[in-house]
């Protein structure tokens, strides 16, 4: 069959981009390709989930094999050679480890916690802000009542007191994540819902007899995504850098989990003796992974925002 | 006015309360502190005469109850590690934390504002781009991390300043200060920095969003007209204006720095409330702990029901909506 071809074929002397149709998407990504930070701060942050999901094949070496890590490496300057010849191009911690290993398996964990309690409070948050715009009254001054208390409080703090009841681990810290961010996802989608609840759909929806649940998951929730998309992505940054600081200060992870943040609170010991590069790399890593998401996220508000549309 | 006031203090006396429970009700699930007093060589007689010393033998509720009686008569329990009142301890570290608290505040201002100012007056000099980038980074960069560097550029590296510890302190009203010797303002700088780089961020676009707005305003206009020079217009004129929305946000940020500075303290070793917590967490220290969460959540709790109150009286919409509600 090669109708396709010989109908596009008249119109071949066109040039491509105007064959091609203005589909929501198109226009999107056109939009937030503009900014060229943005641009590359989206390539930046594909690099580097693409390295934490595939780790186990990227990294030079394995970090947690103990079979292979060797105490006479340990403390190893950037760029030395090991007993068998590899190269650690960024050095080695105090165990010995190859940093670069150790890098990517951290990053693995870092993210991966920061975007699992992400979502699962995203989930949460945006649940409880719909159901607040949409039943509104009681139910709607009760829900926003604790988010307002719980938001006096900075995070750090509310994050230190739960791990200081439920102890460490992995998911301890994500539980405490998960409280500590419900609570903004919970008034972005209500302060959004609340302007979409009066609109004529949602009138007609209620008209046709549909159930709450359908009305609130397939017609108000979708209306309500962009700024959560938003929030979404500015709150992962920072669950990211508030589980490198809890780690860092021994409440966080358990030492069998090293992320970024217990890199460096590793490197931390040798610090004093001029053995920067064990804290320094990973905080370089931390930081563009940090840095990276904010733009991306920045770069959506300016996209999703319609009031600065041009 | 009076019933909004009412309304506020009952809620915060139930998120005392709440919080007292759920403090003390998770503290208690969480490892054995017995385990870490007692030797191991230890007899079960000698185990049971130090659970009974420290009240562990009685059931949650009645331990909980014993602990409300006597927290609201200040006494939160002995440390076990230190053995005296968990209360004394912390209210003997609060100077410490207060001290490095003021210093961040003050250091926000004094270095966030003249940045702001210039950023709004010439948006488009690259002075005033390389500060707003500045200002993205310190919102960005990890509190801790950063200190790390500091120790190592500064301490490590340079040799200027010291990395750990307060330094000499002096006391003044009773109170052991540390930035009245040279010693101890060296100690001082690097934390007060480190704790002080977000505010600066904060201070910086608060002040340049601040000045860009106001510099069009027809009293700017009208003073520069009457022949006033440049310094005197930004000192007096503008200066006053951007002044209030900066010191509302930080009054509301000092609440964040006393938590924050658990970061700051803990990176340079700084003898402060924070640096208390972490380690008894670290210790299983549960009576300091508790004295320590449940006197953050009261100053977090009075924080914000001034601010509230404050609120309240300057714009009435806020009092009317809430008697409504």
């Amino acid at each position: 069959m090669n109708t396709v071809a010989e109908h596009v074929a008249p119109v071949a002397g066109l040039p491509e981009a105007e064959i091609k149709v203005e589909t929501p998407f198109r226009r999107f990504a056109a939009a937030f390709l503009d900014s060229k930070v943005a641009t590359v701060a989206l390539v930046v942050l594909g690099i580097l989930i693409f390295m934490a999901v595939f780790a186990s094949l990227i990294s030079p070496t394995n970090p947690y094999d103990l079979a292979k890590v060797s105490i006479m490496d340990s403390k190893m300057p950037p760029g030395s050679a090991s007993l068998d010849g590899m190269t650690f191009w960024l050095g080695t911690d105090g165990a010995g480890r190859d940093l670069v290993s150790a890098m990517i398996y951290g990053l693995r964990i870092s993210l991966g916690v920061g975007v699992m309690s992400g979502i699962v409070a995203m989930a949460i948050g945006a649940s409880v802000g719909l159901i607040a715009a949409y039943f509104g009254g009681r139910t709607e001054n009760f829900i926003m009542r604790i988010v307002d208390i719980q938001l006096s409080f900075p995070s750090i703090l509310v994050a230190l007191i739960l791990l200081a009841v439920l102890g460490k681990g992995v998911d301890k810290i994500i539980i405490a994540l998960i409280i500590v961010q419900w609570a903004y996802y919970a008034r972005t989608v209500r302060g959004s819902a609340l302007v979409e609840r009066n609109k004529e759909y949602i009138e007609a929806a209620t008209c046709l007899a549909i159930g709450h649940k359908r009305i609130l998951f397939r017609h108000l929730l979708p209306n309500c995504l962009p700024p959560l998309i938003v929030v979404g992505t500015i709150q992962t940054a920072h669950a990211i850098s508030l589980e490198a600081t809890l780690s860092f200060l021994g409440v966080g992870l358990p030492v069998s989990e090293p992320s970024l943040g217990l890199l460096i609170s590793n490197g931390f010991d040798y610090m004093l003796s001029g053995k920067y590069w064990i804290s320094f790399f990973p905080g370089v890593a931390l930081l563009v992974t940090i840095v990276s998401i904010n733009l991306v996220g920045d770069q959506l508000r300016d996209v999703l925002n319609p009031r600065l549309e041009r | 006015m009076t019933v909004f006031i009412i309304r506020r203090l009952m809620q915060s006396v139930l998120v005392v309360f709440v919080m007292s429970f759920l403090v003390f009700g998770g503290v208690n699930l969480v490892g054995d502190p017995v385990e870490m007093m007692v030797s191991d060589e230890a007899d079960q007689e000698e185990r049971e005469r130090v659970i009974k010393s420290m009240g562990l033998d009685k059931p949650w509720y009645v331990q909980y109850g014993l602990f409300v009686t006597n927290a609201v008569q200040g006494d939160l329990g002995k440390s076990f590690v230190y053995g005296e009142q968990a209360l004394g301890i912390i209210v003997h570290r609060m100077p410490a934390t207060f001290e490095l608290a003021l210093a961040a505040l003050l250091m926000a201002v004094v270095i966030g504002i003249p940045l702001g100012v210039f950023a709004g007056l010439r948006p488009e000099a690259r002075t005033s781009k390389v500060i707003m980038t500045g200002s993205i980074l310190g919102f960005s960069l990890p509190t801790f991390w950063v200190g790390l560097m500091f120790i190592m550029i500064f301490a490590v590296m340079l040799g200027w300043l010291p990395s750990t510890g307060r330094g000499e302190t002096v006391p003044l009203m009773g109170i052991s200060v540390s930035f009245l010797t040279m010693d101890g303002l060296a100690h001082l700088l690097l934390p007060a920095v480190n704790l002080a780089l977000f505010k600066i961020s904060l201070v910086i676009r608060l002040a340049r969003a601040g000045t860009r707005e106001i510099v069009h305003q027809d009293y700017i206009k009208f003073a520069r007209a009457k022949g006033l020079t440049t310094q005197r217009v930004i000192m007096v004129h503008l200066m006053k204006n951007i002044m209030i929305p900066v010191v509302t946000v930080l009054g509301l940020e000092f609440g964040g720095l006393i938590a924050f500075s658990v970061v700051t303290e803990t990176v340079f070793a700084w003898p402060g409330m924070g640096k208390l917590i972490i380690d008894s967490i670290q210790g299983l220290d549960r009576p300091v702990i508790v004295a320590y969460l449940m006197i953050i959540v009261m100053v977090f709790v009075v924080i914000n029901l001034l601010v509230d109150v404050l609120y309240s009286i300057l714009d009435p919409r806020v009092r009317l909506q809430d008697v409504k509600g």
